[in-house]
């Protein structure tokens, strides 16, 4: 311990540059979490050989592939690919590869089964990227078939059929069917033969088949037929020799018998079949090995295909959510998994494909309905200590949550909403009440007096490896940071987290766990809204000062559909007991919405919400808040950046609504515009300030005792273009033809404060504006590297203000309200450097009051989170700068921006999918809250310019204690010495 | 100074008044001596004990002299102390620098103390406390100019503005990228 803080005092001695931000091992997890999913599953294949552990192999909507544990879940291995490598099957091959074909069929991959390491990759060729054949599920298959001893994988992507060797990835044969304008629909190899069958669509009204040969891929044979009706949809296999699809008209089912001669259709009136007319028939995609089940709205009807194409329905389900593939057991029997809801509970059917009439297995499990319907079912069998077939499911909900089922009860549960965050805002914790003992919180006497008695062994270096562990247990599991109420250094709060499933979810900052989560039920899929997607949440009620006894609540705003024209719905969630307090489905549209800084005597936050109609609508819609719009009507503004049409408008607010009576409805007029030439400029990247940053001063002092003063306004807008030519992929345009401008605008008046053109520089550019300065990333293609820029910028209309007899006698005007109609004069400052790495988001710490030094954070393309100091980016930097600067604390100039390695707040973690970094202040000036997510989730505390308010985690407390008894004794030593002295010195 | 006080002090333990300043003899009971002309003798003494005063004032106009002087060599001391202290803001700087902010105030305040002793009515005392007073505010100067070197004087705007909070905004704007 004296070692480690000798260190640490040799440390900031030596270097004057020294970080803030580094972690003892032994820290690890004490301030920070990390929590790890994979994202909605989309397949799921189980690992079905009898040795080895229970596993099953997913893929995922975030481009997942990822081992599970069968029995607690936990991830095994896992891959995330990138954000255009999306995946499109998975499936094991040799028992011991998991393949996976990817990039919209381009990209082969087979990776060990047992470590997840990759074994080998192929990129297969498509002459026809055009086509795209993704858009009909199920035209791209995978059949595993075995030819001299050598497993092929056959993948038919982009117009291709390749013949894939699954030892070492090798492309066998090809077949290409780019030239024939077939329009393939399946890969059908019967087990027994060496034919290759593919079947597809020429047109809309003729059926094609294709006999390949498996071990060559020569064509055999090509049938056609017409089939005059035309066809709909894709075809689904049902047996070896049978297809069936929809016809034209969507009222009658073709089956198609296509290993005969000739090809034979059949056609089955839909309403003959099951009686009457129920609406739509969708054919389910599911395998099912002579069954085929057809939906419409809700009822479930399945069929039976008999020979010669006879069609028989065999079961109606009202309720039915989702069913399995067949899965082959015992003896070459079948059975699949079917799920319905029935009063609230789920009820869980394995059938046997051959023998309708008895259930397998029947189950009804109770379900929190948080997690909403199912919506995707794997089955998989096991064998029974007793020798017979049992069966587990694996099933997606609603809100994306994975549930392993079996025996009737949830074996465990995986909340994967959380891999797809799409918005964090953040709630207080409520008041300590009195009257919570410390006895509630320490178990007992005992436990409490033994914790303490390690902890003082681990303070003297007395304590055992055992030991050791153990306290590094009680520190990580400390009650503290996990407690339900707010701490005085603002530590504990919670996060409110939109995940895209329209899920919100409550997290404790202190350990992550999930406090409660609600499905929202005004974003759930309803009659009057058909596609309803989350948008954003915001803080609507934060009672402090009034209203303490209010709980606070939240502001999730979405809409009916993918267009932003679509009508929106308005939820208002409770955060203490996550209920929703009210929903409203709105009649206009929302594309915008604008917290406004002003609050009603409730503590709610005033919003505007901007429609497509360039209408403002003022929620909450109450008289109060209407008059307090009023107060302020004529000062309140708005912009829009229309990135496609390149156009930025600011628009001021007029009168209510004509035609609508609502008193809370304003409509706007435009005041100006920015339209940039779309032949030069294309926007790819805006910035603002966060709305609840704090900034403690106006004046920076620079050398030499001088000052300036920031241009500080909230209504900067930071605007990125580059030159369209430059906006393809990386690589293709040359430095002369490339360029990114840089924008300041005021966004009330549509100024232009700043303008900068870095020639031969391409995007992607992130960007974080806060204070007066904007920091942003980009690519330099003359260097070949990634560059950061800075902009400072300064208002000089202030400079002026430094007689110091004025200041001194408070004669400025230096904290009277400004107009930015005043238009100020600015003054900027900016300078580059190159950073080895390319970047995935930006952001800033932001603290309570504004007066700790800022850091950058910047989320790497490595997943991680890197912190540097905003001193590093200073346009005042120079190569010498004089002893002034230095006193200043100016770092000499450097061309690049060094990447300390123990900067990573992320330390060892990774976090998969990195999309956002948010940061959060905490009551504590020093330390800010950093909240990265992605596919993973990673929170993390940190203290930019340390922890100069408090005392740090390792302070030994036992030594100062240990300091002041000795400090006491010795005083009492030397007073009884004294008298005695005194004594002595008297009777002489 | 304290040097100076100690030899005054020194120099005052006890006396004894020899001289008899009466003039009348009927003020004593015995008659004078025969031949003994108690004029002439009294002419003598007088002469005697103003010269012995006037080198009695002289001295102590001399010490007070002397002990006005005294923070001079302070000054001068203080003045090498503060250059070898340097400019910047550190313990030493900042050690020398009050030393030199509080001995010139307690001399000043201690004036009347320090000059005390050489009270007379025959030493004018104005002289040497003016210097006094003079010196030790030229300590307190150059204290205070120490202290602004270090940049501990709020005699910059810099000093004034730095903690202001920024101006609030009459507009308020919001906006952006339309939410998708």
């Amino acid at each position: 311990m004296d070692i480690r803080v000798f260190l640490l005092l040799l440390l900031v001695l030596v270097s004057s540059v020294e970080h803030g931000f580094s972690l003892y091992e032994d820290q690890v997890g004490l301030m920070d979490w990390h929590q790890r999913y994979i994202g909605k599953v989309k397949h799921a294949v189980f690992h079905t050989q009898k040795t080895g552990r229970k596993r099953v192999v997913v893929s995922t909507e975030e481009n997942v592939v990822a081992s599970l544990d069968l029995r607690h879940a936990e991830i095994f291995w896992r891959h995330v690919l990138g954000t255009n490598d999306a995946v499109d099957a998975v499936d094991i091959a040799l028992g011991k590869y998991v393949i996976t074909l990817s990039s919209e069929g381009s990209i082969l991959r087979a990776w060990n089964l047992p470590d997840g390491q990759m074994v080998w990759e192929s990129f297969l060729q498509g002459s026809n990227p055009s086509k795209s054949l993704l858009s009909v599920p199920g035209s791209i298959v995978q059949i595993n078939l075995k030819v001299d001893k050598d497993n092929v994988i056959l993948v038919f992507s982009k117009g291709f059929l390749h013949a894939v060797s699954s030892i070492d990835g090798d492309v066998l044969w090809d077949k290409d069917f780019s030239a024939e304008s077939i329009e393939v629909q399946q890969i059908i190899q019967p087990p027994e033969s060496y034919v290759i069958y593919a079947v597809g669509f020429v047109g809309s009204s003729q059926f094609d088949v294709y006999q390949i040969n498996a071990k060559s891929g020569e064509l055999l044979k090509h049938k056609s037929a017409a089939f005059p009706d035309g066809f709909y949809g894709e075809v689904l296999l049902v047996s070896s020799d049978m297809l069936v699809s929809l016809d034209a008209t969507r009222s009658n089912l073709v089956t198609i018998s296509f290993r005969k001669e000739e090809i034979s259709f059949s056609k089955t009136h839909i309403s003959y079949l099951v009686g009457e007319s129920l609406g739509i028939p969708v054919i389910l995609p599911s395998k099912l090995s002579g069954i085929l089940a057809v939906k419409f709205n809700t009822l479930l009807v399945f069929i039976r295909v008999k020979s010669e194409g006879k069609l028989e329905v065999v079961d109606k389900i009202a309720n039915a959510a989702a069913v399995s593939d067949a899965l082959s057991f015992s003896e070459g029997q079948q059975a699949f998994a079917l799920v319905e809801h029935v009063d609230g509970k789920i009820l869980l059917t394995v059938k046997l494909s051959h023998d309708w009439n008895s259930d397998f297995l029947k189950e009804s499990i109770a379900m929190d309905h948080q997690w909403g319907l199912v919506q995707k079912v794997f089955i998989n069998t096991y064998i029974r200590t007793d020798r017979s077939h049992g069966f587990r499911v694996l099933i997606v909900m609603e809100d994306h949550s994975l549930l392993l089922l079996q025996q009737g009860e949830i074996v465990w549960s995986r909340e994967e909403g959380l891999a797809s965050i799409i918005d964090v805002t953040t709630s207080e914790l409520p008041v300590e009440k009195k009257g919570v003992s410390v006895a509630k919180v320490e178990q007992n006497l005992f436990e409490w007096l033994k914790g303490h008695v390690l902890k003082l062994k681990g303070t003297l270096m007395l304590a055992s490896p055992e030991d050791i562990a153990v306290i590094q247990d009680m520190r990580l599991k400390s009650s503290e940071k996990s407690k339900m109420t707010r701490d005085h250094n603002g530590f504990r709060k919670l996060l409110i987290v939109l995940t895209r499933a329209g899920k919100l979810y409550a997290l404790h900052t202190g350990d992550g766990r999930v406090i409660w989560s609600l499905l929202l039920p005004s974003l759930r899929k309803s009659g009057s809204c058909k596609h309803p997607t989350g948008l954003s949440v915001y803080q609507w009620q934060v009672p402090h000062h009034h209203a303490m006894d209010e709980n606070p609540s939240v502001l999730v705003a979405g809409r009916c559909g993918p267009h932003w024209d679509a009508p929106g719905v308005l939820s208002f969630v409770d955060t203490y007991t996550g209920k929703e307090l009210n929903a409203l489905g709105l009649t206009h549209s929302v594309a915008q919405v604008i917290p406004l800084p002003f609050t009603d005597s409730t503590e709610q936050h005033l919003h505007l919400l901007i429609d497509s109609d360039q209408c403002a609508h003022l929620y909450p819609r109450t008289s109060e808040a209407i008059g307090i719009f009023q107060r302020e009507f004529s000062n309140i503004y708005w912009y829009s950046v229309e990135a496609d049409n390149g156009i930025i408008k600011g628009h001021a607010l007029r009168s209510n609504c004509i035609g609508v009576v609502d008193e809370y409805c304003f409509n706007s007029s435009d005041l100006w515009s920015i339209v940039f030439p779309s032949e030069s400029e294309k926007i790819i990247a805006t910035a603002t300030r966060k709305l609840n940053e704090v900034v403690h001063t106006q004046a920076k002092v620079i050398a030499d005792q001088d000052v300036m003063f920031k241009y500080i306004s909230k209504n900067l807008l930071f605007v990125a273009t580059i030159a369209p030519k430059a906006s393809g992929e990386f690589g293709k345009p040359t430095p002369e033809e490339s360029w990114l401008v840089v924008y300041l605008i005021d966004t009330v008046t549509g100024r232009i404060l700043h303008r900068m053109t870095h020639h031969g520089s391409q995007g992607p550019v992130h960007a974080v504006l806060s204070e007066n300065w904007v920091v942003y990333h980009y690519f330099n293609l003359r260097a070949h590297r990634y560059e950061m820029s800075v902009i400072e910028i300064y208002d000089l209309s202030r400079a002026e203000n430094k007689d110091v007899w004025k200041l001194l006698v408070g004669k400025h005007n230096l904290t009277s309200p400004i107009s930015l109609y005043s238009r100020p004069e600015v003054m900027t400052k900016s300078q580059s450097y190159f950073f080895t790495q390319s970047v995935k988001a930006l952001a800033v710490t932001s603290t309570a009051k504004g007066i700790t030094s800022k850091q950058l954070l910047i989320g790497t393309i490595g997943d991680q989170v890197l912190a540097l100091d905003k001193r590093y980016l200073d346009p005042r930097r120079s190569v010498n700068p004089t002893q002034a600067e230095k006193e200043e604390g100016i770092i000499p100039l450097s061309d690049s921006l060094p990447i300390i390695p123990q900067s990573y707040v992320t330390h060892a973690l990774k976090v998969e999918g990195l999309r956002g970094i948010v940061t959060l202040p905490t009551k504590l000036e020093s330390t800010t809250l950093v909240f990265a997510h992605g596919v993973d989730l990673f929170l993390t505390r940190i203290a930019p310019s340390r922890t100069y308010d408090s005392l740090t985690e390792d302070f030994s407390y036992a030594l100062l204690l240990l300091t002041i008894v000795a400090l006491i004794a010795a005083i009492f030593v030397t007073w009884v010495l004294s008298e005695k002295k005194e004594l002595q010195e008297k009777w002489r | 100074m304290d040097k100076g006080k100690g030899v005054m002090v020194g120099g005052r333990r006890w006396a004894v008044d020899f001289t008899d300043n009466s003039t009348s003899p009927s003020s004593r009971d015995i008659p004078d001596p025969p031949g003994f002309s108690r004029s002439s003798q009294d002419q003598d003494d007088s002469t005697l004990s103003r010269q012995k005063k006037d080198a009695e004032s002289n001295w102590k106009s001399q010490k007070a002299w002397e002990v006005a002087q005294a923070p001079f060599k302070n000054l001068l001391m203080m003045g090498f102390m503060m250059w070898m202290a340097g400019s910047t803001v550190h313990l030493f700087s900042i050690g020398i620098t009050f030393s030199a902010l509080w001995q010139p105030i307690s001399a000043l305040q201690g004036v009347g103390k320090v000059f005390e002793s050489y009270k007379d009515s025959r030493v004018d005392l104005l002289g040497p406390k003016l210097l006094f007073i003079a010196l030790n505010l030229g300590g307190l100067a150059l204290g205070v100019w120490k202290l602004n070197t270090l940049g501990l004087l709020p005699t910059h705007a810099s000093d004034w503005v730095f903690s202001l909070p920024p101006a609030q905004e009459v507009e308020h704007s919001g906006g952006g990228i339309l939410l998708r």
